[in-house]
């Protein structure tokens, strides 16, 4: 048997909220839950492997993930991801600084259906 | 003097950053020092093309004011004013200020010019880059300015000898902070903790609202107070290292251990290993903990020792970059914006011959995730968004006459149209032996 979802929970800013950051043509968006009760969720929900997946015509470069367990985050270094960077970029945001509601528009159930 | 508790504020934390919440923060804060952070690797590479058209320029251009509001405020609190708002020019952003304080009566006001960044003359252009294959000749443009990220050693000869001012170009943003820690503290170069723990005060405050509740509200999941009115943030740092970062109970904005977070790792790699001129800072081991009402403090911040080498941002001149749009509203909106994109699209390729690389968006649609893939709208207001970067502005003003001439020969119904041209750096870094670096200061009197 199913248990029913507690919480109509779709997306990972339900849960969680972000910062991104750029250096040259390599973003980093650190993520954090507001709730620990979250943290393992969110680990297993969000690995670099799936971030990288989910844009690939974007992040060109590999994708690290650093955990930071004690304050329940987690931040992404994704190498390429920034459309050349703020030097070349064409795009209205070559910062890339709208690029964590990437992350956090990601649904949760995809990769948590898992137990 | 001393003093167990070293107040710290930031006054901006940005070049084009807020001045009246500075002016309030000098006035209630009772700072030692106040931080105006001003300099990223492109401001500094625009900075030298403005030096360049006038050898009289190349510092911030909000200098004059932001002296003007805070120089009276600063001085008669006794707070040090450090910043890196000289740019491409510490010398004539000195010499202003000098005029400033000579103009408002300070009379006694110190300003040191900290020189010694501009590494043009020191590095070659066969140098390889820091993180990609190449050197620097590789790019075949113009180099408008290098500049050398320059630590804590060589900001605190000009504490010692009292300056009420420090203006430099290319100081390090960390640095900046935990010069006067270490000058206060007496904290050593060998005590790589202490230096760690001072460069994470840095990192968390040299953004200034960045921590207070800026770049981080989000209505119903996030909300900020009195955002319109966000206060610059406060730095309580012991000697220990460890620092309660709060603001002004008068202003906006809020600190909370979630909006410190955050930027405990904006624009960090790995936490463990986050390299200044001063340290190998380790913040992968931070402590956050609330400490009452828009107190958060911070501890157990890391470090090692410092790199050997130096990190230099070379500015090249990149020619220009176009920016043009029109919008479409109402039924078909998007259908008739695609069918404009077609049209630019092809009249600068056929009947222009552009090769460069045009990127059309259109607003309201797709346009910040096109790349990453956004999910269709159904917005029935739609703007063209053209891009496009060339050394030739001949091809620049070529596209804006074109997204201009749709307003005519282009889908019913468009208008709105703005076109403008800026000029266009780019900046790539390279390394250099810290010995081969030797900043110098000068102190000037009002």
């Amino acid at each position: 048997m199913t248990a029913p979802a507690k919480n109509p929970r779709r997306i990972i800013r339900d849960i969680a909220h972000a910062r991104a950051g750029d250096k040259g043509n390599t973003s980093n968006i650190n993520v954090w839950v507001y709730d620990p009760a979250d943290f393992d969720l969110l680990k297993r929900v969000l690995t670099a492997e799936r971030i990288k997946e989910a844009f690939p015509a974007l992040i060109r470069g590999p994708v690290q993930r650093y955990v930071i367990e004690h304050l329940h985050g987690l931040n992404f270094v994704m190498q390429s991801a920034l459309e050349g960077g703020v030097n070349s970029s064409l795009n209205l945001d070559s910062h890339g600084k709208s690029f964590s509601y990437l992350i956090l528009g990601l649904p949760i159930e995809d990769a948590a259906s898992a137990p | 003097m001393y003093s167990p508790v070293f107040r710290i504020g930031t006054g901006a934390g940005f070049s084009s950053d807020r001045l009246d919440p500075a002016v309030d923060l000098v006035r209630e804060g009772a700072l030692d020092v106040l931080v105006l952070e001003c300099l990223g690797e492109r401001t500094v590479a625009f900075a030298h093309r403005d030096r360049l058209a006038d050898p009289t320029r190349g510092y911030n251009a909000h200098l004059e004011r932001r002296m003007q509001a805070l120089l009276p405020a600063a001085f008669a609190a006794g707070t040090t004013i450090i910043t890196n708002m000289g740019a491409a020019n510490p010398r004539a952003a000195a010499e202003r200020t000098l005029a400033i304080a000579r103009k408002l009566g300070l009379k006694g006001l110190k300003v040191a010019c900290i020189e010694g960044d501009d590494v043009s003359r020191i590095v070659s252009l066969d140098q390889p880059l820091m993180d990609e294959p190449g050197t620097l000749a590789d790019f075949q443009m113009p180099v408008v300015g290098m500049n050398a990220y320059l630590g804590a050693d060589a900001i605190i000869p000009a504490l010692e000898a009292g300056a009420n001012v420090i203006i430099g170009g290319r100081l390090a943003d960390p640095s900046m902070f935990l010069s006067p820690l270490m000058h206060h503290f007496g904290w050593k170069t060998t005590e790589t903790a202490r230096l760690g723990a001072g460069t994470l005060v840095g990192h968390l405050m040299e953004c200034g609202m960045q921590v207070t509740g800026g770049y981080f509200a989000d209505p119903g999941v996030k909300d900020v107070p009195d955002l319109a009115r966000c206060g610059y943030p406060i730095a309580e740092v012991r000697e220990d290292g460890s620092a309660t970062i709060t603001k002004l109970t008068s202003a906006g904005g809020c600190v909370t251990t979630a909006t410190v977070k955050e930027q405990l790792l904006y624009e960090v790699h790995d936490p463990a290993r986050y390299l200044t001129p001063d340290v190998t800072a380790d913040f992968s081991r931070v402590e956050i903990a609330a400490d009452g009402d828009n107190r958060v403090r911070v501890s157990n911040a890391g470090g090692a020792a410092r790199p050997q080498t130096l990190k230099v941002t070379v500015g090249f001149d990149a020619g220009f970059h176009g920016e043009a749009g029109v919008s479409y509203a109402g039924p078909s909106a998007q259908d008739r914006g695609r069918l404009a994109a077609d049209i630019v699209n092809e009249r600068l390729r056929k009947a222009h011959g552009i090769k460069a690389e045009v990127r059309i968006d259109l607003i309201g649609v797709s346009s910040l995730f096109a790349t990453a893939g956004s999910p269709p709208t159904g917005t029935q207001d739609a703007r063209l968004h053209v891009a496009l970067r060339s050394r030739a502005r001949d091809e620049v003003e070529t596209m804006l006459w074109e997204v201009e001439s749709l307003l005519c020969c282009g889908p019913a119904g468009g208008g709105g149209y703005r076109g403008q041209i800026t000029p266009c750096v780019e900046t790539k870094s390279v390394l250099i032996d810290r010995e081969r670096v030797k900043p110098t200061f000068e102190m000037f009197v009002a």
